[in-house]
């Protein structure tokens, strides 16, 4: 049974009261997502009792700490349904997770048809990306010469697959897009982009930065190629980042990094590789951080991502009703709650019709209410730029938020309409 | 509530109402500043005669802090010498980089101490200097 006023009780953070006795409204998680006791006991415990490396130390504790450290990995593979632990590489976040997948292309050491780049082959990506998931194919493009093309995304902020059939064709080697987008909130239908990669035999990659924490997502049932999470926003700590792929894939593709871990022998002039995952986590890996992860997977399973993912409908639907009554607040994103999670972004006017900075709106939410959203372009600057804004401000749900902060929100939006009126 | 702090009235009341705002002719210089983190931006124009500021005008888009900070600024530096004006945009800088530690000298500042404030939100500092580096620039280039 969910009950979010137990599970506001796993987050100490979440009764801190901010000074001048403001009690904290924390909407930001899409940034970063608050931790549960469960994980942080579990790192603490880790690192009193059980701390060493991992895989190269043959004694007690490294034997402990490669068991805590492999165990994240099965409870992690589980959780998002891989079919073998084996495809589930540890990386520092999604950022390198994408990296790791872009720089296997165009690889001169890659004997692989199918991550040969060059001139005239295309990567398709789409103009709701984060930077990390458009800056990895730009660089790609320019050591290669390959071309670089998108998707766009309509008004309402969906994506625009008009031009399918054109923009995934047989040069395309590969299409990167993100599952939920992290400004406008929207949903994506993979089936559709993915069949039509198939078709003309690209791969596929999932950003899924904004989807895993939110929702369940099941790498063998979206059948793509390859997807990227980070665990600081599934309640899980920083430095850790997830890369799936599929086995013989990740098989034929390079090393990334080369280092400690990753080898199997090492002559002057040339080395052997690791099998996976291990051929990828070159060097000491974030150990206390990946059995963080590990504890936090577990807890939202013990949750439920399918009662994670109904609170937050309910949330959002709550939201956009009660912001959308707000006068000349704008949703940058999708009205409805159909195909879209709680990542709600807007722009705001005052009574007279004149923008308010959303800098400013988020410093007020803050200083006078202790409610912490964030403002910007969010590391998706195209997109702003798409819609013809530099910056929206954006409230961001998880499964500890209740309608009661969303009401102090609009409380407070009402308030900074008034301060810059 | 903290917010008073850095939404003095004096900011609120020079961001509602703009002073100098608009390009003007005739002008010395003419500088474009961003601030890539925000969007901020501001185009600023300065006429200088025989070390006499004579106009200061601007065109921008931001946030309260950064458009109040370019009406303050046209205030000061109008009317002024470019050599005075120069006195409190250092004086300006030194307070906006001072963590909110720094003691403002109210005679040199007038009106732009009431930005000592925002000199507590690193976030923010750049959005008070905006203008202020423009100005800056521009006056170099107008020698």
């Amino acid at each position: 049974m969910f009950d979010v006023d137990l599970i506001r009780k796993d987050f100490p953070v979440l009764s801190r009261e901010l000074s001048g006795g403001r009690p904290l409204v924390y909407l930001d998680s899409g940034n970063s997502s608050q931790k549960p006791l469960q994980v942080i006991d579990t790192m603490r415990d880790h690192l009193a009792h059980h701390y060493s490396n991992v895989g190269r130390a043959h004694h007690t504790l490294g034997a402990e700490s490669t068991a805590a450290y492999e165990d994240a990995r099965d409870l992690i593979a589980a959780f998002v349904g891989a079919p073998s632990r084996d495809e589930i590489i540890f990386t520092k976040n999604a950022s390198e997770a994408l990296n790791l997948v872009a720089y296997a292309f165009g690889n001169p050491i890659a004997t692989d048809e199918r991550f040969r780049v060059g001139p005239g082959d295309e990567i398709v990506i789409s103009e709701m990306e984060h930077h990390s998931n458009i800056v990895p194919w730009q660089l790609l493009a320019q050591r290669t010469g390959a071309t670089l093309r998108w998707f766009k995304v309509t008004d309402e902020g969906r994506l625009d697959l008009g031009d399918l059939d054109d923009l995934v064709n047989e040069r395309t080697k590969i299409v990167s897009i993100v599952h939920q987008s992290n400004v406008l909130g929207t949903i994506n239908s993979v089936s559709p982009i993915l069949a039509r990669a198939r078709e003309v035999g690209a791969l596929m990659m999932l950003d899924a930065s904004q989807s895993v924490p939110h929702m369940p997502v099941d790498v063998t049932e979206l059948d793509v190629d390859f997807v990227a999470f980070t665990g600081h926003k599934m309640v899980g700590p920083s430095g850790i980042g997830v890369l799936w792929g599929r086995r013989e894939l990740l098989e034929a593709m390079p090393p990334f990094l080369g280092g400690g871990e990753m080898i199997e022998a090492v002559w002057m002039d040339r080395s052997t590789y690791a099998p996976i995952p291990h051929k990828f986590e070159a060097g000491t890996p974030p150990i206390v951080e990946a059995i963080g992860l590990g504890a936090a997977v577990k807890y939202l399973t013990g949750i439920g991502m399918d009662d994670v993912k109904a609170h937050e409908k309910t949330l959002t639907e709550y939201a956009l009703g009660a912001l959308g009554e707000i006068p000349a607040l704008t949703f940058i994103g999708p009205r409805t709650a159909i195909s879209r999670g709680g990542t709600i972004s807007f722009t705001l006017k005052n009574l007279s019709g004149d923008d308010i900075h959303p800098h400013d709106v988020g410093q007020v939410l803050d200083d006078a209410f202790g409610i912490a959203v964030r403002v910007g372009h969010h590391c998706a600057r195209p997109l702003h730029l798409r819609f013809g804004i530099p910056a929206t401000t954006r409230a961001s749900l998880y499964l500890y938020n209740t309608t009661d902060e969303i009401d102090a929100l609009a409380r407070g939006l009402h308030h900074v309409q008034k301060v810059f009126g | 509530m903290i917010a008073e702090s850095m939404y003095q009235e004096l900011i609120l009341e020079h961001y509602k109402h703009p002073q100098g705002r608009g390009l003007r002719d005739p002008f010395d210089a003419e500088v474009h500043h961003v601030n890539p983190t925000c969007g901020d931006e501001i185009t600023l124009r300065v006429k200088v005669d025989e070390g006499k500021v004579l106009d200061v005008s601007y065109e921008g888009q931001g946030c309260s802090i950064s458009q109040a900070a370019a009406s303050v600024l046209h205030e000061l530096a109008t009317g002024s010498t470019v050599e005075e004006s120069l006195g409190v945009v250092d004086e300006f800088t030194r307070l906006m980089q001072g963590r909110g530690q720094v003691e403002a000298d109210e005679d040199v500042l007038g009106d732009a101490v009431a930005f000592a404030g925002v000199a507590k939100y690193p976030a923010r500092v750049k959005c008070a200097l905006l203008s202020w580096m423009a100005y800056k620039d521009a006056v170099v280039r107008s020698a």
